[in-house]
């Protein structure tokens, strides 16, 4: 039987804490959609996808209303698109984008994922096609989200499309200026990108994954904070048991719901993404959980070993809640979505370099960070190479999603609304990576990628 | 299937008689109800069977919030599960 004391803590953990899943984010395989015309393969998409997640939502909202528990964002991830267009005559995607669009507007997700490619060996003709569309794709679709991988720990990195991301970034926002370059919000550029990744924008359903998955990402960053509260001044060794208990009891709760969705949907479960993922709210920050563990404010010296053990201590935590562990599966640290990183950057205590360090040890990367309008493909593609290179050496997955606004100096500062956030643009160095970034060709998979 | 109701917030004269009364009119049986101060509020607890419930979980709720309202109260229902899900391995 439940004691009292337990049914407050999780009530608490709720009403006050924050404590929410994130996203249930149904997988959808598209593989099955090929065909010459492009039509015909667009009808077959919607097709697919509003039958699949006909009940999506209103499924979330039933287990959310059962269970006590906010359920934010139902969303849905398909099938890279490169993938299934490249069987089709010509070269006019943005169509595929328009299709996605629609069937995420008609089954009422926020978001659909999956308008991308995987390049970190090379191009398809597919690829090369899908990519230089998703400029236009992004400022024409509200719901579309799209992500490039563009290294492995196994294949290295591709720095031909590292070069072409960076233009692409930078026209992404200009077509999308009238909204201090949100379609760059919606655009993430991985290195060993999770096939089972949940969380937007980087979402897509991979090859290797069944016909349908539910996949749900967990978020808290409240709930941990607040057990921290209760051990002021206790060692590290209590810190870290403290964060692993809290972190099992969120991790429980997106079993449940992960479990009891799939089944309701019928389809498979496919994993829990064990992330503490912020929003831009006060007591839903992982910037804040940083200074409670000691640090002044975030990005001061300490910052990089809190969020490693942070980022640890939820893992060891979460692993043994959840029967099937996946996604990014870490903490996040989204500049424009973390009430306590936006602060950081506005004191001067986080800046670009303190936030790259912090990528070496947690689950993504350097994530919806705004900069200056003028700054050159050339440095955000350098920047992008950085930060594949620190997931290709670590063997884990970093991302950019980097919003070069149009317009805006360093200083100033962005709105996106919404769970996006608003962001002050941080300032870039002036020195230049042009000849680097003008290279091409691949840097090759690091020596001990070499383990068979 | 089971559920919890938890009531936080000051107390006051007919919070139990009142939710009983909801309670008794669908069909659902209360098991156990215990109230305590934690942390400085007045917190009740009942644990419920809803077996023999007569609406659905959803009209459930929503007469239980027009009650919470009504009595400056917090009232939550949620099926037992995730409470075990939670705090049992």
């Amino acid at each position: 039987m439940i004691n009292s004391f337990e049914v407050l803590e999780t009530v608490q953990m709720i009403e006050r804490q924050k404590l929410d899943i994130r996203t249930i984010t149904m997988g959808i395989s598209l593989l099955d959609c090929c065909h010459s015309d492009i039509d015909i393969a667009c009808g077959k998409i919607y097709d697919k996808i509003t039958r699949y997640a006909e009940n999506l939502v209103k499924v979330g909202e039933e287990i959310s209303l059962e269970y006590g528990i906010p359920i934010i964002n139902k969303r849905i991830a398909v099938t890279p698109i490169s993938i299934i267009a490249n069987s089709v005559d010509g070269t006019d995607y943005i169509k595929f984008a328009k299709t996605l669009d629609k069937a995420a507007n008609t089954v009422g997700v926020n978001f659909i994922g999956g308008y991308s490619a995987l390049v970190h060996k090379g191009y398809t003709t597919g690829d090369m096609n899908l990519i230089k569309s998703i400029p236009e794709a992004l400022a024409i679709t509200e719901k579309v989200c799209s992500s490039v991988n563009v290294a492995t720990t196994k294949a290295g990195i591709n720095m031909d499309a590292i070069r072409q991301m960076g233009k692409v970034i930078k026209e992404t926002a200009q077509l999308t200026a009238d909204r201090d370059g949100l379609g760059c919000a919606k655009l993430v550029i991985f290195a060993n990108a999770p096939e089972d990744n949940p969380f937007m924008a980087g979402a897509y359903h991979g090859v290797g994954e069944p016909e349908c998955a539910i996949n749900v990402g967990i978020s808290g960053p409240g709930t941990v904070k607040t057990a921290l509260e209760s051990v002021k001044g206790e060692s590290f060794d209590v810190v870290s048991e403290t964060i692993k208990k809290t972190a099992f009891k969120i991790t429980r709760v997106g079993q449940l719901v992960a479990t009891e969705a799939a089944g309701r949907l019928g389809v498979s479960f496919g994993i829990v993404d064990l992330s503490l993922a912020p929003t831009p709210d006060v007591g839903d920050s992982v910037a804040r959980i940083l200074e409670e563990i000691g640090i002044e404010s975030c990005g001061a010296p300490g910052t990089t070993a809190a969020l490693a053990l942070l980022n640890d201590a939820v893992k060891k935590g979460g692993i043994m809640a959840s029967s099937h562990v996946g996604g990014l599966s870490g903490a996040f640290i989204p500049v424009s979505e973390d009430e306590g990183m936006i602060e950081a950057v506005r004191n001067g205590s986080l800046n670009l370099q303190k936030l790259e360090a912090m990528t070496c040890v947690c689950s993504v990367g350097l994530d919806m960070i705004a900069i200056p309008g003028d700054t050159s493909a050339q440095t955000i593609s350098a920047i992008v190479a950085d930060e594949a290179a620190i997931g290709v050496v670590n063997n884990k997955t970093t991302a950019v999603r980097i919003i070069p606004a149009p317009g805006k100096k360093a200083g100033d500062t962005v709105e996106f609304g919404g769970l996006l956030g608003r962001a002050p643009i941080m300032e870039i160095t002036k020195f230049s990576s042009n000849a680097f970034a003008e290279r091409g060709g691949r840097i090759p998979a690091p020596v001990h990628s070499f383990k068979n | 299937m089971k559920a919890i109701v938890t009531v936080i917030g000051k107390d006051k004269i007919g919070i139990i008689s009142n939710i009983s009364t909801i309670l008794a009119k669908y069909g659902v049986n209360i098991l156990d109800i215990s109230q305590t101060i934690l942390q400085g509020y007045f917190t009740m607890m009942m644990f419920v069977d809803l077996k023999n419930m007569d609406i659905s979980f959803a009209k459930l709720k929503e007469e239980l919030d027009l009650l919470g309202n009504k009595l400056e109260v917090s009232i939550i229902i949620q099926q037992e599960d995730v409470f075990k899900a939670m705090h049992r391995i």
